[in-house]
């Protein structure tokens, strides 16, 4: 699982040649090790075309079509492009700069409605930092700012899916869920005690049902009131960052009580009660790593989590160790996971097809399956581990540049 | 390819001039006490010469005693030795807490524990040279904020130790990481931001029986965002990059006139003259340390232009940075770094949280490593202190992606013997080699895969965490009667 190939130079050459035409995205990779969710899950020596930026087919035995251009993998892992969860990106350039942050407000008049559709970078150089560690999408999400400490604040805005393919639209997908963080934090935003905090979120789900007022209590807008209406409608997931069990536990009566469609975030105490989120069908957004006892919300936080609730039959997403800059060590955190008893394959499938399949886009990515988008990478060995590197990765078959401006500034110095 | 040799400190460096000056004070009022009672000599009468230093003992001297440990030997194992040397079906024998052997060929003698090691690999203890456990402790409650003594820019004169809560939950999460070894060092709000200090990761009750024996002690100094951020906002200096090293100077300025004050001092007595001792300035005890060289700093520096400045600030006060941290731009100035004897410890992974992380890269241990500069791979958080040989991959790999090929032996460095050099127990800890402590990991798999698990960890030959023996899984004080999960 360490071969690491000198091969892909040429390649990056080959295709470089070729003009940014859809016939530039139609392709083989023959020789790959596959290793997919889905039905073709692993194929030790397989081949999977492309056709016009969608996957054509994979698997074992696939013939290439004559005069097809054919990328020979010599054995290297070829799995899906990951796809992360709870990031900025897009929205955020460096951290301590208020004008290059742009996944919050401290507008009072804007809390559910919060869009980030609206602020999405493209040229933020964080993207082609997170794509040199084989992400090919990611579900970009709303936060809080907290510096207007009189502001009432139950939801933070709607997420959106983007796409890290080099272009100037890298909007996949708007209003992929509405975001909102209960426990220590969301209470001390409505008052300080979670008693009041649900009852505050029973009473807006409420109003939200009623017919249009002209004025709303909690500083919630018509047009909050409104973005609420596809989250009760339960066409729109409601992402409720929680950590402590108890806390979960009450966000799944709600849930039940509202008929909302949730998913869980952040989630440390989730092992304690995997068998209930289980049965509700929640699936969970972790980061395997987050097993620090940083608040008395998470006292239980573990890295069993993600082996726990797996086996429990939680749907997991694994993420990275920032909104933003440290997304691309996702991987790495799967493969700390399994080092703590998650099936590999269950591994690769919280990189990929499960955040596909929770953000409701498993029809068109987060695996490599005939008629999806052809978001694919090839590694020079195990991609959950940290000595791996991608060699060359396709968003929808466009073959993406494997430099950022920090592998830049690396060659500016070295001699 | 050259690597620095490893530090050999001849003696444990305690802090002679804090003891010179308790010795001092100490025996003045002794004097005064005896005259009162017996008149045995007249008060005004010098002092005698002063005692050895070793007659009086250090405040807050470390009790740290060894845990009962049996003779044990891992064989059949790959050792990564922390000397840049690699053994294959290895065998390494601790003795009476000590490493005695390590080699291919070693006798097992008879009675020794032998631990089956095949398929498995042994590195030395990890060491963390940058970290904040116990000072600011799990959970990250107001209560537990003890890092910062963020009312003043210059505090040489607060301890670590003195903020740092032993049963903060992390530091057994730390050792599960393979942690046995750490600097604790005050946050980076501050220009000097305090006395760091060394501990051996076990657990314990007081600090004192943490603390690493005859570790010298060292000095946080901090530059660029952070100072800046916290006293220019509050309409104070420092302002300004250049009004931080204004700031350093004239603390320079003053050190040495108190260093020159007590040297007067300690000689006339040394003469047996009369004199009155200096009134002890706590912080300028330790920038003196400094000045003296028996007190380590530790530079928080991001930006390569300040860390070259702060070089010079050095020369011109006659003071050696042992070692720049996070110093994400350093491979700006590998050869610098490199000419100068500067260690550096820093990230992989971290960059972009400020404009002074902004220039961070993967590639910057390897670049460093490359010139010939020491360097060690610090955790600064409680996250990744479990995990830095899972961090060190990350650099690995971006050096060979970058074509600079750094072989495993020599990358373990990263996180054994150069922070014990830049802590200065290179001579005791850090590598696998007689004579030193037995601070030791048994590995499942590669230390560089993030598969690995640290199953076995010795500190000082003793078992201190057998992932197969439950009897071992310890708890904090805190942790007890809460839901916590495994590690």
């Amino acid at each position: 699982m360490q071969r690491r190939l000198p091969v892909f130079a040429a390649l990056a050459l080959a295709l470089a040649a070729a003009a940014p035409t859809a016939a530039a995205q139609t392709f083989a990779i023959t020789n790959a090790h596959i290793v997919t969710p889905g039905p073709v899950g692993e194929v030790e020596n397989g081949t999977v075309i492309v056709r016009d930026g969608r996957i054509a087919a994979a698997g074992s035995g696939v013939a290439v079509p004559t005069g097809m251009r054919t990328i020979d993998a010599r054995g290297a892992m070829v799995t899906p492009g990951l796809i992360a969860v709870n990031t900025a990106l897009g929205l955020l350039e460096v951290s301590s700069v208020d004008g290059s942050v742009d996944n919050k407000t401290h507008n009072s008049g804007i809390s559910a409605s919060f869009d980030v559709q609206y602020g999405l970078n493209p040229a933020s150089t964080l993207i082609p930092i997170a794509r040199l560690g084989g992400v090919t999408h990611a579900v970009v999400m709303p936060d809080y700012d907290d510096s207007e400490k009189e502001r009432e604040l139950p939801f933070a805005g709607k997420a959106a899916l983007i796409s890290l393919g080099e272009g100037a639209n890298i909007l996949h997908r708007p209003g992929v869920g509405m975001m909102l963080e209960l426990g220590e934090d969301g209470a001390a935003r409505v008052g300080g005690s979670r008693a009041a905090e649900f009852v505050q979120l029973r009473q807006i789900f409420d109003l939200a049902r009623q017919a249009p007022r002209d004025e709303y209590p909690f500083e919630l807008s018509q047009a909050d009131i409104a973005a609420l209406k596809p989250v009760l409608a339960g066409t729109m997931p409601l992402i409720v960052v929680v950590h402590r069990a108890a806390d979960i536990q009450q966000v799944l009566k709600l849930a039940r009580d509202y008929r909302l469609k949730i998913i869980l975030s952040g989630a440390e105490e989730a092992w304690r009660v995997a068998d209930e989120i289980a049965a509700a069908r929640v699936p969970v957004l972790i980061n395997p790593t987050s097993n620090i006892p940083s608040n008395f919300d998470m006292l239980g936080a573990s890295l069993q989590n993600a082996s726990i609730l797996k086996a429990a039959g939680v749907e997991i997403a694994i993420g990275g160790n920032d909104a933003g800059h440290r997304v691309r060590e996702m991987r790495y955190n799967a493969g700390l996971a399994v080092s703590r008893g998650l099936p590999y394959a269950a591994g690769i499938e919280a990189l990929t097809l499960a955040p596909a399949r929770i953000f409701g886009v498993a029809d068109q990515m987060g695996s490599i399956a005939a008629g999806k988008a052809a978001d694919i990478v090839i590694w020079d060995g195990d991609p959950l581990e940290p000595l791996t590197q991608p060699t060359a990765i396709f968003i929808a078959g466009k073959e993406q540049p494997m430099t950022s401006r920090a592998t830049e500034l690396g060659k500016r110095y070295m001699r | 390819m050259t690597y620095l040799p490893s530090d050999n400190n001849p003696s444990p460096r305690g802090h002679r001039l804090a003891r010179a000056l308790l010795l001092g004070t100490g025996l003045a009022l002794l004097a005064g006490c005896s005259a009162a009672a017996s008149s045995a000599r007249p008060a005004d009468a010098p002092p005698p010469p002063a005692a050895p230093a070793a007659a009086v003992p250090e405040p807050f001297a470390s009790t740290y005693a060894p845990r009962p440990s049996a003779d044990t030997a891992i064989v059949g194992a790959s050792i990564l030795t922390g000397t840049g040397t690699r053994i294959d079906n290895g065998t390494v024998l601790m003795a009476a807490g000590k490493i005695v052997a390590v080699g291919a060929d070693i006798a097992v003698p008879a009675g020794a524990r032998v631990i089956d090691g095949r398929g498995k690999w042994v590195t030395p203890g990890i060491i963390d040279a940058h970290s904040h456990l116990g000072v600011f402790a799990a959970p990250g409650v107001q209560g537990h904020a003890d890092g910062n003594e963020n009312i003043d820019p210059y505090t040489a004169h607060v301890w670590a130790e003195h903020s740092i809560w032993p049963q903060d939950p992390v530091f057994t999460k730390a050792r599960a990481g393979g942690v046995t070894s750490l600097l604790i060092l005050p946050g980076s709000a501050n220009l000097f931001g305090g006395r760091g200090v060394s501990v051996k990761n076990v657990p314990a009750v007081t600090v004192q029986q943490m603390k690493f024996p005859g570790a010298p002690y060292t000095l946080k100094m901090a530059c660029g965002e952070n100072p800046k951020g916290r006293y220019g906002s509050r309409g104070r200096a420092p302002a300004t990059r250049m009004g931080e090293v204004a700031g350093f100077r004239r603390a320079w300025i003053d050190a040495a006139e108190y260093g020159r004050k007590v040297d007067a001092y300690e000689k006339k007595r040394a003469r047996g003259e009369a004199g009155e001792a200096p009134k002890r300035d706590l912080g300028l005890e330790t920038l003196a340390g400094v000045l003296k060289g028996d007190i380590l700093v530790q530079n928080h520096c991001y930006r390569a232009d300040e860390m070259a400045v702060m070089l010079d600030v050095g020369h011109e006060f006659g003071y050696k940075t042992r070692a720049f941290h996070h110093a994400v731009e350093a491979y700006k100035i590998a050869d610098l770094l490199a000419k100068e004897d500067v260690c550096v410890a820093t990230w992989a992974t971290r960059w972009g949280f400020k404009m002074e992380a902004y220039d961070a890269i993967e590639e910057n241990a390897a670049i460093l490593t490359k010139a010939g500069v020491c360097v060690a791979i610090h955790s600064d958080e409680q996250r990744l202190v479990q995990r830095l040989n899972v961090e060190s991959a990350v650099a690995l790999a971006a050096g060979r992606r970058a074509g600079i090929d750094i072989p495993q032996e020599e990358a373990i460095k990263w996180i054994t013997l150069n922070p014990a050099k830049m802590m200065g127990v290179a001579d005791r800890t850090g590598s696998l080699e007689p004579g030193k402590m037995a601070d030791v990991v048994l590995w499942s798999k590669n230390p560089f895969s993030v598969y690995a698990i640290a199953e076995k960890v010795f500190i000082d030959g003793a078992l201190i965490l057998d992932t197969s023996d439950p009897a071992t899984r310890y708890r904090s004080d805190f942790e007890i009667g809460q839901p916590v999960g495994e590690e």
